[in-house]
């Protein structure tokens, strides 16, 4: 391996980090998928399907915008790189159209998929539909709770959400059962799995698919910023996928590199390396290797690892890595509603909240910066209304009267939600 | 004491008392329980070893046991809940004196946490002979073989149904101990119908390897194991005995469960020789009414 962000070694290894960590019984299938993934992404025949489709499909290219009141308010020049207008909202369904393209090259006709916010497991359920495959997605039962929009959409979309009850009942016991469904379904079922992170080749093939958001954004920069690049270049990391995909495209430019970790789930912050998930990285644990629990106000992130590139990112210096707390998260979640009218995803509010934090310090007046919104922030109103409506809320003055308008026409359940959201 | 058995020897060494059985024409026996599950886990494993049992696989239990089945997980979770430490457990069987040679079974992060040679170190120390990482396939596993090996620990290396001949032939030479064929494509756990694949690998592997092949996973109760070893050299039976004494069996009961697939192993038919021996290994003789194999 030699460009950054290239390809990973044989054995599936960024510098020091990856490889392929599994049961003997799913050698043979990443082996397999290995082989069916390089086939395929040497084959201009399934670049042409995948960009058809992401385009006609998908709504492929997302647009660059430009943020003016919050950049008026930051004193920095910011820049979105915009997934939440991607279909299903989120950067999730790049990776998933591909996998779904290749599980059928594969002659695979079932999907199975893990999730936590349930965007990934929105984008397999909705490729799933699009490809007239069956789709199995694995979510742990808190998830499920705080995610129950997403439940109710992957229904709509006809996938069947199986409830992981063990250990956190979130992300990382998702993952494990997922593996475990796998184990017993290679013949006929390919795991989408829906970040960078897993086995060799999922870091690799999930970073590949991903990057178009990456290269459409260096693009589409250069042509705003007249042939130049954006100074610094950020997004949020639990796995990994939209800061891998959106790093790839700027890896060979100047761009100072930021991936933002949840506070409770920063594993390359508070982390040590270890394996789990089939792969080598860096892992939140204790001191004889047990996974810890993450804990965040983002589903999306509450994941005690990371992909093992981001590892690698980190450790050869190309990237920084940090972190953002749950209650910077919200106030950033809330200014950019305010000051440009997009309600973010939290995950990405992560990425926004180290951009707050570090407007006119880290990052110097008038620099400019592109971060990957990766998601819109419809899945988690409700949650974000229950935290702000709480005695503690403390909601700022403009919007504590409206806030607590809705507050008094709104039932005490959350139950209406996902049937509003069904007639959209 | 003229049984075939005891002519071996009292050596505790995983490796040579597994192929000395097997040689002798003695199906093996490798009775898995998770370290820690409940206070009086040792006893239990005791009671596995005087019902038959060749060797004992204890697990080392791990937060994310991704190849393991309900009932494994369960009592890897109990184990922990009751604080269960890689470190603690090795102590635990250093002083128990197990009549028979001891395995462990755990998930890489373990021993990579504690770094190659520590754990094999201490694995040695308590007396430990065999150790089984199932989430370290052959390629990543050659730090640890070599660790492992140097603190005369065997490193069990674990072979697929759907492992490619030539793959499974390398797998093979580099296994030690024994060679744990996986009986289905699956996770561990009790399953009512003994998989083909089970009934099938023992004598396919057989035929690639001097090691003792002993197929595990999906082999709950002592029908099943007969089955399987009219072709393979042995089994590991977990799930069952766990979930018993998940389910508060006592010693006794599991003794009784442990004797009863040693009887139905010693009948199967592979051209058991005279040296067939293990009737006057605990007591074998009341087969049949013990509560296994729920269905």
């Amino acid at each position: 391996m030699t460009a950054v962000m290239g390809e990973p070694s044989q054995a599936g290894y960024f510098g020091s980090f990856g490889g392929r960590f599994v049961p003997e019984a799913l050698v043979p299938a990443c082996m397999e998928l290995e082989a069916a993934f390089s086939a395929a992404w040497a084959d201009a025949g399934f670049h042409a399907e995948l960009d058809l489709l992401l385009g006609s499909y998908g709504g492929r290219p997302t647009p660059v915008t430009e943020c003016r009141r919050l950049s008026e308010r930051l004193g920095i020049r910011v820049l979105l790189k915009r997934e939440d207008l991607a279909h299903t909202g989120s950067h999730k369904l790049n990776n998933v159209v591909g996998q779904a393209l290749l599980a059928r090259r594969m002659g695979k006709q079932r999907l199975i998929a893990e999730t936590g916010a349930g965007q990934h497991g929105v984008a397999t359920a909705t490729a799933a539909a699009l490809f007239g495959m069956g789709c199995v997605v694995f979510m742990g039962g808190l998830d499920m709770e705080r995610q129950a929009l997403n439940v109710f959409r992957m229904e709509l979309l006809g996938a069947e959400v199986r409830p992981v009850e063990v250990g956190s009942r979130t992300l990382k016991d998702a993952v494990n059962e997922a593996l475990r469904e796998w184990v017993a379904t290679v013949d006929s079922t390919h795991y989408c799995l829906g970040s960078v992170m897993g086995p060799h080749p999922y870091p690799w093939m999930v970073r590949e698919l991903q990057r178009v958001v990456g290269d459409e954004a260096r693009a589409q920069c250069r042509e705003l910023l007249g042939g130049s690049d954006p100074d610094w270049v950020v997004a949020c990391v639990g796995g990994g996928s939209n800061a891998a995909g959106t790093f790839a495209g700027f890896a060979g430019s100047g761009a100072a590199l930021v991936g933002v970790e949840a506070a409770g789930g920063a594993a390359l912050s508070h982390g040590a390396p270890g394996v789990v998930h089939g792969m080598y990285s860096y892992l939140l644990q204790d001191e004889v290797g047990q996974i810890s629990e993450a804990h965040s106000i983002s589903a999306g992130l509450d994941y005690p690892g990371v992909g093992p590139e981001h590892a690698h990112l980190a450790a050869s210096g190309r990237a920084r890595y940090d972190f953002a707390t749950d209650e910077e998260v919200l106030a950033a979640f809330r200014m950019l509603a305010e000051t440009e009218g997009i309600i973010p995803a939290l995950e990405p509010a992560h990425a926004l909240a180290w951009v707050v934090r570090n407007a006119g310090t880290t990052i110097p007046e008038g620099a400019c910066v592109l971060v990957t919104l990766s998601g819109r922030g419809d899945k988690d109103v409700a949650q974000v209304r229950d935290i702000l409506r709480g005695p503690a809320g403390q909601l700022g003055d403009g919007q504590a009267g409206q806030l607590g308008e809705v507050r008094s026409v709104r039932p005490a359940e959350q139950e209406p939600a996902p049937r509003a959201e069904q007639e959209r | 004491m003229s049984s075939p058995v005891s002519q071996v020897g009292t050596s505790h060494d995983l490796a040579s008392v597994l192929r000395e059985r097997r040689d002798l024409g003695r199906k093996l026996l490798v009775a898995y329980l998770t370290g820690g599950m409940v206070p009086g886990w040792v006893e239990m494993a005791h009671a596995l070893a005087a019902g038959g049992a060749d060797a004992i696989e204890v697990g080392l239990p791990f937060s994310d046991p991704m190849i393991d089945g309900p009932v494994i997980q369960r009592a890897s979770l109990l184990a922990l809940g009751r604080g269960a430490t890689p470190a603690g457990l090795l102590e635990e069987i250093a002083q128990a004196r197990i009549e028979v040679p001891v395995a462990v079974m755990t998930y890489y992060n373990l021993v990579f946490r504690a770094g190659h040679e520590r754990m094999a170190g201490a694995m040695a120390a308590a007396g430990v002979t065999g150790a089984i990482v199932p989430d370290l396939p052959l390629e990543e596993s050659a730090p640890w073989r070599a660790a492992a090996a140097a603190a005369g620990v065997s490193a069990v290396l674990l072979v697929a149904p759907v492992t490619p001949e030539e793959r499974a032939a390398e797998i093979c030479r580099q296994s030690r101990g024994f060679v744990y064929a996986a009986g289905l494509m699956g996770v561990t756990g009790e399953r009512e119908v003994l998989a083909s694949s089970a009934q099938v690998v023992g004598s396919r592997l057989g035929r690639l390897t001097d090691l003792p092949v002993c197929v595990g996973i999906g082999v709950s109760t002592p029908e099943q194991a007969r089955s399987v070893t009219s072709g393979a050299d042995g089994v590991v039976v977990g799930s069952a005995f766990v979930r018993m004494i998940i389910d508060g069996a006592t010693p006794e009961e599991i003794e009784r469960v442990s004797a009863d697939f040693r009887s139905a192993i010693d009948e199967a038919d592979d051209g058991a020789d005279d040296g067939a021996g293990g009737q006057e290994i605990g007591e074998a003789g009341g087969a049949g009414s013990a509560p296994y194999g729920d269905g």
